[in-house]
């Protein structure tokens, strides 16, 4: 159960087509995340597959059953929205009994799956209270209450994170993590995060105007981006591209070196620059350099993650070292050289 | 917006809030006054304002002259069931232009309302000559009809902003919940409409009672609300203000009690939702 698989799929609103057509297969049991900048259709996708949204062409399938023409309540699968969508009329406790009510489920099945899942969740003290009544992170924890009771093929999230505050956001990622473990049912996650994109996917979907760019592991888009705009998007900071006659040198047209893989230092190494914002985080220091004579864009700076503190003054002298093992390298249409 | 206000402000705004309240009830109060004197001191000049010998006579008397609860049945009749008629019909339709919009349902909605601009009197005859051959002059059934149609558009406007009102994403939920259309309907958007609903049911009730032009030009005897009882008292007869002033205070008495219980759903209605 939680196989899904979409074949040469098309959304179109209008004249604009929003999803060209895109192939896509999820196995059961996959945490599946969708990724890519605001607009690329992250949302829509996950809309097509929930059939909130009917698809122009293509088809999806559901454990191997034709689901394209299914209304979203037929199709098994439960999502959890970013604005939480509760029923603000109906107490925590109806909220989440209210899937199992449409299955038809009698009243002391309902009872008991509700508190099971309330336990888990820690809603045990709040059944009887309305969603009106509850902070934030409770009533994300209400919504994905409402998501596992029934027990579907599987789950879509659609940035189910994004209005939490940071120490709460940390705590629900790992709580959905946990989740996954011991449902073991599929996963769809779209996020903006590059954080919870990393540490929560079995894969990653990277999406631009809805094309799929890379579909891969967190690892393997890591270490073997397809392309540049995947290489520029995956990693935080971002990879630091750079083209000209430094690429050149590489047999490449564009070279990419994350800040992580740059040595910096205030004596000697290949590329000199001057030091401008340093941001000092206790564990790693990013240094921002300027002025390295390398063609690496507009902004025309280089970022370096340095380990612990580095003491580097606005204005300094700084020189840098590429870790030659893990520089990226790419053509002309931008895809990676081999 | 929580804003600080002093109390010197509260003070003047409390104040120029009842001036404004006295002046527009003035008149309301005036009639229930007048209603209580004779018609000698309900003409004497200057007026007393509240000393003047109280009596009931005038109620008496227009009890006797004229019987009250066949009217205000007629206007009960009338005012519920147009206005039951119009959300039976207008509930559907603010739902089909509230979460199916398609490309003219904007102009649909205007149209609606344009034609509350029409002036009724312009479609007095047509509609007269229409009831005089149908035999629906002078009955209920009639009057129902026309008011239902009467108010129908702003029953429709009403119910469209409170539907509109409800996010999408939790009908979407509800869906992806396993419901079909008949539980969306019944267990989720009805529930949340409801505060909307109620405000637009007892705002066209009073719309519909208090409506003068139809019931007064499309009635005789039978079918007579409390606007035509009050209105018999104007004319005909030469001034008796008491007698009509209690007529006017009996005829507005249901609605003045039915308003002050439901203040809080009337102001919601009024305003359109825009206060919470
Ligand atoms: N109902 C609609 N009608 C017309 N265009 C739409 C509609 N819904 C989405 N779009 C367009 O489709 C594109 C993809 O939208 P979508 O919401 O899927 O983006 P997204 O990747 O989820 O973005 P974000 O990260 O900002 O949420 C956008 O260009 C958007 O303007
Ligand atoms: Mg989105």
């Amino acid at each position: 159960m939680g196989n899904i698989t979409l074949s040469k799929v098309t959304k179109s609103f209008g004249d604009v087509q929003v999803i060209p057509p895109l192939d896509l297969d999820i196995r059961e049991g996959e945490f599946v995340v969708f990724v890519g900048p605001s607009g690329c259709g992250k949302s829509t996708l996950l809309r097509l597959i929930a059939g909130l949204e009917d698809v122009t062409s293509g088809e999806i399938r559901i454990d191997d059953r034709n689901a394209t023409e299914l209304p979203p309540a037929k199709r098994g699968l439960a999502m959890v929205f970013q604005s939480y969508a509760l029923y603000p009329h109906m107490s925590v406790r109806k909220n989440i009994a209210f899937p199992l009510r449409m299955a038809g489920l009698d009243k002391a099945e309902q009872d008991r799956k509700v508190e099971a899942a309330a336990k888990v969740l820690n809603l045990t003290d709040y059944l009887d209270r309305r969603p009106g009544q509850l902070s934030g992170g409770q009533r994300q924890r209400v919504a994905i209450g409402r998501a596992i009771v029934r027990e579907p093929a599987a789950f879509l999230f659609d940035e189910p994170l994004s209005n939490l505050d940071a120490a709460l956001r940390v705590g629900m990622r790992l709580e959905i993590s946990e989740l996954h473990e011991r449902l073991k049912t599929t996963m769809i996650y779209v996020t903006h995060d590059q954080v919870e994109a990393m540490t929560m996917a079995d894969k990653i979907v990277v999406l631009r105007a809805g094309n799929i760019e890379q579909v891969g592991s967190p690892l393997e888009l890591y270490h073997k981006p397809r392309n540049l705009f995947v290489a520029g998007f995956i990693g935080s900071p971002k990879m630091n591209l750079i083209s000209g006659a430094e690429a050149a040198k590489h047999d490449a047209k564009h070279i990419g070196i994350r800040p992580e893989h740059l040595k910096a230092s205030k004596e000697s190494g290949v590329w000199k620059g001057r030091v401008g914002v340093s941001e000092h985080l206790g564990s790693d220091t990013f240094i921002h350099v300027h002025d390295t004579g390398l063609a690496v864009g507009e902004e025309d700076m280089v970022t370096v993650r340095c380990d612990g503190e580095m003491d580097a003054r606005h204005g300094d002298t700084i020189w840098l070292t590429p870790d030659m093992e893990r520089l990226h390298r790419f053509d002309d249409k931008g895809l990676r050289i081999t | 917006m929580a804003r600080a206000v002093s109390t010197q402000r509260k003070a003047l705004v409390t104040v120029v809030a009842w001036v404004i309240g006295i002046v527009i009830f003035f008149p309301i109060l005036w009639t229930i006054l007048t209603s209580f004197k004779t018609e000698a001191e309900a003409i004497a000049s200057p007026p007393s304002f509240l000393f003047f010998d109280w009596t009931t006579e005038n109620y008496g008397e227009v009890q006797a002259r004229s019987d009250y609860f066949r009217h205000f049945w007629n206007s009960v009749i009338i005012s519920v069931g147009s206005t039951v008629l119009g959300l039976i019909i207008a509930v559907p339709a603010a739902w089909a232009m509230a979460f199916v919009p398609g490309k003219r349902t904007k102009d649909v909605l205007m149209w609606m309302l344009s034609t509350k601009m029409l002036p009724p009197v312009g479609v007095l005859i047509p509609i007269y000559l229409l009831f005089r051959d149908t035999g629906l002059l002078d009955t209920r059934i009639g009057l129902v009809g026309v008011l239902t149609l009467i108010n129908l558009p702003i029953i429709v406007w009403m119910l469209y902003t409170y539907f509109k009102e409800i996010p999408g994403e939790i009908l979407e939920a509800c869906r992806m919940d396993g419901a079909m259309l008949k539980e969306e309907i019944l267990y989720i958007l009805t529930p949340m409409a409801v505060p909307g609903i109620a405000s637009t049911l007892l705002l066209n009730v009073i719309l519909a009672w208090n409506e003068a032009f139809w019931t007064l030009n499309l009635t005789a005897a039978k079918a007579a609300p409390l606007t035509a009882f009050i209105a018999s008292y104007s004319s005909p007869e030469g001034l008796f203000y008491a007698k009509l002033s209690a007529a006017s205070t009996m005829a507005i008495a249901p609605i003045l009690i039915l308003g002050w219980f439901s203040q809080k759903q009337l102001v919601r209605g009024l305003t359109f939702g825009a206060v919470k």
